[in-house]
Formats: structure tokens, sequence, C-alpha cells
């Protein structure tokens, strides 16, 4: 406990500096699906612009509101949210030192423009206003206390399963009644679901490869009757359970999804990122990188990326929006950055760059 | 990790439940509430209400736990800072002004009462110090020290041996829960599987010396000594306090050590006398005691240990006086509110209240007692406000356990300034509702 400088009471700092040890598993699957056509696609160059004076870190995750501003929770140093108008211009920040932030994981805007953050630092989700009021927050932060009577945090899984409290949540997801499905999470390996007024209906999932079992759900995103994609990271799946969290289809042979979203529309496209893994490995660029465009019953229609740096190029995609199919909002982790990517028509194979 | 609160409440609530089945049905009492009372700035967050009350002036202070709770490494020790911040607010809800910015001993809210002078004072069971503010927000009085240093779980023993799983079950210490007797956690369910953590007996050691067997041995120490907690149950876990916290600073008496004197271990709550005499709360951290002082801070006397008896506390959560000088004291992990004299003499214990986890009497003429259980670790399925008189007759009840407005997400802190009109600090739901109870008699 005595190398680093600075040490929030959750793990973050660690997590930083030993990231091995505090994750479940983190194989990074190879793909196993063959002959998937490549949709060509290119990134809006630089098209997030900041003030002078104002960073993102690693950008975790990353939505969109319906009149198209783009909002960026990301880990700087501090952890904080960022909006963004739909030219990309910067526009605010939300939450700036509430007491549910402390290590970004993900982002979302519910259908009505309300915006989730997920944090994995603090165990809580805080829901706020379009104006960046808070409206509810669901988890618990540890007691400051309690947490130091255990630095240094450690993870694992414990599959404590309870009710109002989470184990490093990832993601959060909403159907078309507000029900509220929460992916959780490293600590624990399931899906909560509750009421849209924060009331706890019920939580199916433990840790494992079955199919009512998790590796590691990382990312979740419901379609327009209520079904649930959860990213399996660690499992190299997607799982697709219905309302009530009973399974329904498995999609495996993408590798391993780190970020999962449900188009919008009528016609609903699921997508799914294989993405590099966060050390970046080199070995690894190879064979990840990757982002599946799929119908929702898992027909896989194309993909398009590449890990990398350059633009157009994904170092760890760590969340994704697709309210639009065709253009895909990408918060990657080891970049420090969120790209706009524009998909074009789907008649060619050849390469987007 | 930590989730021995939800553990000891669990236990609670059902030691609860069965009590509360042989109680003569409770009237309902008719509110309103105004859950968006109070107006923070823009990028100004309001986080778990651990204290709110109001002056003679209608202005709301707020004591909350919000922005980041962080630890410095030093030399060979790390240091605890922040966490913790002091609102003021006009009567309306309108943000005023902050107090005690960067204050050293603002770390966890515990709680937050004003005077009869309007001085305002706060308590935070982190620093283990209760602070007096004059009205223009001077420090006036400190009561009790803050560690020095914070001891981290002895051994580091995650770092190098990875994954040992806190959480898994055993944990030890919940801090914002109140003890259960001597130490012993209620642990309750789910104690159990007490993962050890990395490397391996982590923590033993340095929490040891507190009250809390539990606390610096999360795994299997905690876990084990799940098993029955005189008075059943309290409802929160974890006695020993922060386990571990603590350890070597120097200069200050270990809290918890339960001296004579100023040596709290999270407390609570502060209350006076007519003629101004101070006592404190202590607390929730294995100390079960009620410290009495001069209004100038001289110690005077303290009373009270870990138990059931009459003068004997498991969990001492809130505390309130009357104008006749009776100390009313909420005994959370006993189910009551106990009732004392100014020195100390035990007088009459008040139940069929459930778990009183922040209670205040009001002014007036006729006073009475406004007193909120929590029966579940989350806010969300038991939770109620009692009327109680001064007598012990509860009159009544209201409000429900949940998120919504007129639900109630563990209050920790009442104000009742006025009969019918409360401020109510949620700690799970992060605000505080202005409720008006209807004519109820």
């Amino acid at each position: 406990m005595r190398r680093s400088v600075t040490v929030y009471l959750a793990v973050v700092a660690l997590l930083g500096t030993v990231p091995l040890l505090f994750r479940p598993v983190l194989a990074q699957g190879r793909a196993t699906v063959t002959n998937v056509p490549v949709i060509p696609w290119e990134a809006v160059p630089n098209f997030f612009k900041l003030p002078p004076g104002v960073y993102t870190g690693e950008n975790m995750g990353i939505a969109t509101n319906s009149k198209g501003h783009v909002f960026i929770y990301h880990r700087s140093g501090e952890t904080r949210l960022y909006e963004y108008d739909e030219k990309g211009t910067f526009v605010r920040e939300i939450g700036r030192g509430n007491y549910g932030f402390a290590f970004a994981h993900s982002v979302r805007v519910d259908a009505q423009d309300n915006i989730w953050a997920v944090d994995e630092g603090t165990n809580m989700l805080v829901k706020f206003s379009p104006e960046g009021k808070v409206l509810m927050v669901l988890g618990r932060r540890p007691d400051p206390l309690a947490q130091l009577a255990n630095m240094p945090g450690n993870g694992g899984y414990g599959g404590l399963n309870k009710q109002y409290e989470f184990g490093r949540p990832t993601d959060v997801a909403f159907d078309a009644a507000g029900n509220i499905f929460v992916s959780d999470g490293y600590d624990d390996s399931r899906v909560a679901k509750f009421d849209k007024n924060g009331k706890f209906v019920k939580a199916a999932g433990t840790r494992g490869n079955g199919p009512t079992q998790l590796n590691l759900p990382h990312t979740i995103a419901a379609d327009a009757k209520g079904n649930i994609y959860i990213g399996d990271r660690s499992n190299n799946r997607v799982q697709v359970w219905d309302n009530d969290l009973n399974p329904k289809a498995s999609y495996p042979g993408m590798g391993s999804p780190w970020a999962v979203c449900v188009s919008g529309g009528t016609h609903q496209y699921l997508f799914s990122s294989n993405s590099w893994q966060d050390s970046a490995p080199a070995a690894q660029a190879e064979y990840s990188g990757e982002v599946y465009k799929m119908e929702l019953d898992g027909t896989i229609l194309g993909k398009f990326g590449k890990a990398g740096k350059a633009a157009g190029e994904f170092a760890t995609i760590h969340q994704m929006d697709c309210r639009n199919p065709d253009i895909i909002y990408t918060a990657e982790i080891n970049n420090w950055r969120s790209q706009k990517i524009i998909l074009k028509p789907q008649a060619t194979r050849t390469s987007g760059q | 990790m930590k989730r021995t609160f939800s553990c000891g409440l669990a236990a609670a609530a059902m030691a609860f439940g069965v009590s509360l089945v042989a109680q003569a049905p409770v009237a309902e009492i008719a509110f309103d509430t105004n859950a968006d009372l109070l107006k923070a700035p823009d990028n100004t967050f309001i986080g778990e209400v651990a204290g709110v009350a109001t002056n003679s002036r209608g202005n709301i202070f707020v004591y909350t736990r919000t922005g980041h709770p962080y630890a410095t490494i030093g030399d060979s020790r790390t240091f605890y800072h922040a966490g913790s911040r002091l609102f003021q607010f006009d009567p309306t809800g309108k943000f005023v002004r902050e107090l005690g910015q960067d204050l050293y001993g603002f770390n966890a809210a515990q709680g937050l009462r004003i005077d009869p002078q309007d001085n305002i004072w706060t308590i935070d069971a982190g620093a283990s110090q209760i602070v007096k503010f004059d009205p223009n927000g001077n420090v006036q009085l400190v009561l009790g020290r803050k560690p020095e240093t914070i001891g981290v779980r002895a051994g580091g023993g995650a770092l190098g041996g990875g994954r040992g799983a806190p959480g898994a079950g055993g944990p030890p210490v919940e801090a914002g829960a109140a003890p259960g007797a001597g130490g012993r956690g209620p642990g309750g369910p789910g104690g159990a599987p007490g993962g050890a953590p990395g490397g391996g007996g982590a923590g033993g050691g340095r929490g040891g010396g507190r009250g809390g067997a539990g606390a610096g041995a999360p795994g299997a120490g905690a876990g084990a000594a799940a098993t029955g907690v005189p008075g059943g149950g309290a409802p929160g876990g974890a006695p020993g306090g922060p386990g571990g916290f603590g350890g070597g600073g120097r200069g200050g008496a270990r809290p918890g050590a339960g001296a004579e004197g100023s040596s709290f271990n999270r407390p609570t709550d502060v209350a006076w006398d007519r003629t101004g005499n101070i006592y404190i709360a202590d607390g929730i951290g294995g100390n079960n005691r009620i410290a009495k002082f001069d209004k100038d801070g001289k110690f005077i006397k303290s009373w009270g240990q870990t138990g059931a008896e009459n003068g004997q506390f498991s969990g001492v959560r809130s505390m309130a006086t009357d104008a006749a000088g009776n100390l009313y004291v909420a005994d959370a992990g006993n189910n009551r509110i106990q009732v004392f004299d100014t020195d100390g003499n035990f007088k009459s214990q008040i139940s069929g209240i459930g778990t009183p986890m922040a209670i205040c009497v009001s002014r007036g003429a006729t006073q009475y007692i406004y007193s909120a259980h929590s029966g579940d670790p989350d806010g969300m399925t038991d939770a109620a406000i009692y009327k109680v008189g001064l007598d012990g007759k509860v009159l009544g009840k209201f409000g429900t356990a949940g998120k919504l407005p007129k639900q109630f997400g563990l209050v920790n802190s009442i104000d009742c300034r006025t009969e019918n009109e409360l401020l109510v600090g949620e700690m799970t739901n992060w605000r505080v509702q202005k409720i008006t109870l209807r004519a109820s008699r």
C-alpha cells in the first residue's frame, strides 16, 4: 500500500499499476467467425473539441441523447463526465465532485434523456436529469472507514448478490417501461433488475459459463421488446436474456464483447466490440479491435475497425453508442479519446481506411 | 467487502420483525413532503446526508458525505482526507454558503446539530471529532482528536497476493453501522464465507486494538464472529469501527480506547442541557457510552458500556434532550431509546419504535420525540418515522422505505424545531425532505 502516492478509497489507483490482480479473467478472445464482410468506415477527424486546459483521460463511457449531444465518462485526474454538442464541441461538465464518482466505467442515456453514470469505484449508479441534477442513485458507496480497513482494495468474485449493493458494476440498460438492468460486474457476476423507481425486482447470474451464468458481464443493452444483450466478456459470447432474465440465446464467436449496443429506430441492430485488450499487447493487435454488426437474432452482417492508435483505429473500445446504426461513437481506454465513426453503405467489401 | 452492515441489519430486521408482530398497530400520520427542497449550485453536490438542522432563523445546515475521501501515502504512514462538506441554505432551500472548507476533520460526516445560541456542531465518525462553529462559521471548540494516521490492512497482502476476495464475506467492518455488542458483529448471514484477503492474515493485527475483533480482519475472523449478539442483532455491522484505523498515531489516544475524556470512536451525536453542558453519543465504534463535558469542553464524566442492560448500549446512534433535562439516547442495536437524567442515571426506556437510527425532540410547550426506524440495510424495504410522547407512548408513524418522495432511505438525521414540520436527511437518497405532518390529533 505504499506504492502509489495517492490512493482513492476504492481500488482506483491500484488498478492502474496491477490490473491483472483485480480482474476476474482477462483472456482475450479470438473471433472464430469467418468470412465476415468488412463494412467500410471512417473516423471524423478530431471530432471532439475541448477548451484549453481541459482534458479527458481514459475514455470509458460514451452515449448520445436524443438531441445528438454526446456524454463522455472518463478517468482523468478525477473521474469526470463531460457533455459535448452534436458538433463535438465541449458544452459543460456534469457531476463534478459528487459522491458517486471515483472510477468511471460507463454512461448511458435513457429514453427521457436522463444521463446514467456507472462507476466501478463507488459501486454506484448516478442518474442525472438532462440539466445535470441528481435524480436517483443506485447502490451505495462503501463506507470510507470500512474501505480503509480493507486497503489495499482487491477484487475477485464475491457472488454476494445483494439487492442494493453492487460489486464493481459495469453498465446499465433500460427497457421501454423504464425498468433498469445493471450488469454487475467484476465482483458479482449477474444482472440485477430494478423498476423505474429503483425498487429491486430480481437478479440472475452467477460466475461460470452455463446458460444462466456469466463471467464478467461487462456491458449490457436492451432492445425495443425488452430483451437484454449482455456482453459476457470472459466467456467470449453475447448472452440474450428475456425481460425476466431467462436465457434466450447465446451468440459466441465474435471474440470478447467488451462493449455492446443496440441501435434505435424500427429496425434495430446489435453491435459488439472485440476490443484490443487494455494493456495493448502487440500480438493481439492482429486478432482484436474489430466491431461486429448483427441482426438482433445474431446474424452477422459485417464488421469494421482494427486495433491501433491512428484515426479510425481503436485502442480498447470500452463503450459504444449506436443510436444511429450508421454513426458509431466509440470511447477508448488506451487512446484517451473518443471517436465518431461513419459507417458507409455495405455494398463493397473493401477496407474502409 | 464490508457488507457486514447489510448482514447486521438484516439480522436486526428479522429480530425486530418478531417483536413488531406483538405490537399494537400504530396509527399512520398523514403528511406531505417537499423532496426537492435544497438547491445546490451547479457542480456542488449533496451526497449522503448525515446531518441536517435549522437555526433559530430557519437557515438550514447540511453535513454531507460528498466529494472524494482519499488517503495519501506519507512517510511510513497513510493520511486520510476530505470526503465531507458542510453547506448552509436559507429557509427556502436556496444555497447560502459553504462552511469548513477543506477542514482537517471533515471526513465521514455522521451528524449535525444547532445549539440554542445558533452555533453549528458537526459530528464526524471518520475523524472521531466534534467541531463547534459559531454562527459566522469560525471554529470555537474541537472535541476529540483525529488519528494522525490510518492503518491500512497489515501485510499489504492483496497487492502481492492478488485477488483474495475481500468481499466474499466476512467483511469485518462496516462502519456506518451500529456495532453489535462488544465488537462481535452481528455478522449474521453472509458474514460467514469470509474470503481471506490476499496475503492472508491480513490485518488481524492492526485492527485489534480497538473494540472490534472484526475490524482488521476481514475474512475468517470477522465472519466467524458472526454468531450471536446480545441484544439481538444490531442494525449494523461492525463493531470495531474502522478496523485498522488509527494504528499508530502519536499524540492522540487511539480512538476506541474508551478512556476517560474525549477519545471517541465513531461518535454520532451531540446534545446540550440547559446549563450548556455537552453530551456526546459515542457511538458506533465500540465505546458504547455517553460522555459529558461542561460548556467549555472540560470532561466531566462518561457512562455506559456495551450490552443490553439498562445503561448499556449496542450502538449509540443518536441523542436529544428535552426541556426538563432528560437525555434520550437511541440505542439502535437494542431497538430502544433509553432515557437518562443529566447525571447519567437510567430513568426509563422506550420501545416499539423499531430500530432508532435518528431521533429529535421538538420544542414548544408540549414536546415530542421523532424517531427514524430503518429495518433493512438499504432503506428499501422497512422504514418509518415514529412520533412518540415524552412519556414513551407511541402516537403514530409515517413514511415507508424507498426512493420516491415520502419514502425514506436510511434516515440519519431529523430536525424538528416545530412539532409538525420536520427536515429529514437520508443517506441513500442523497437528499433532505421537508415533511409537513397534517393535524393528527
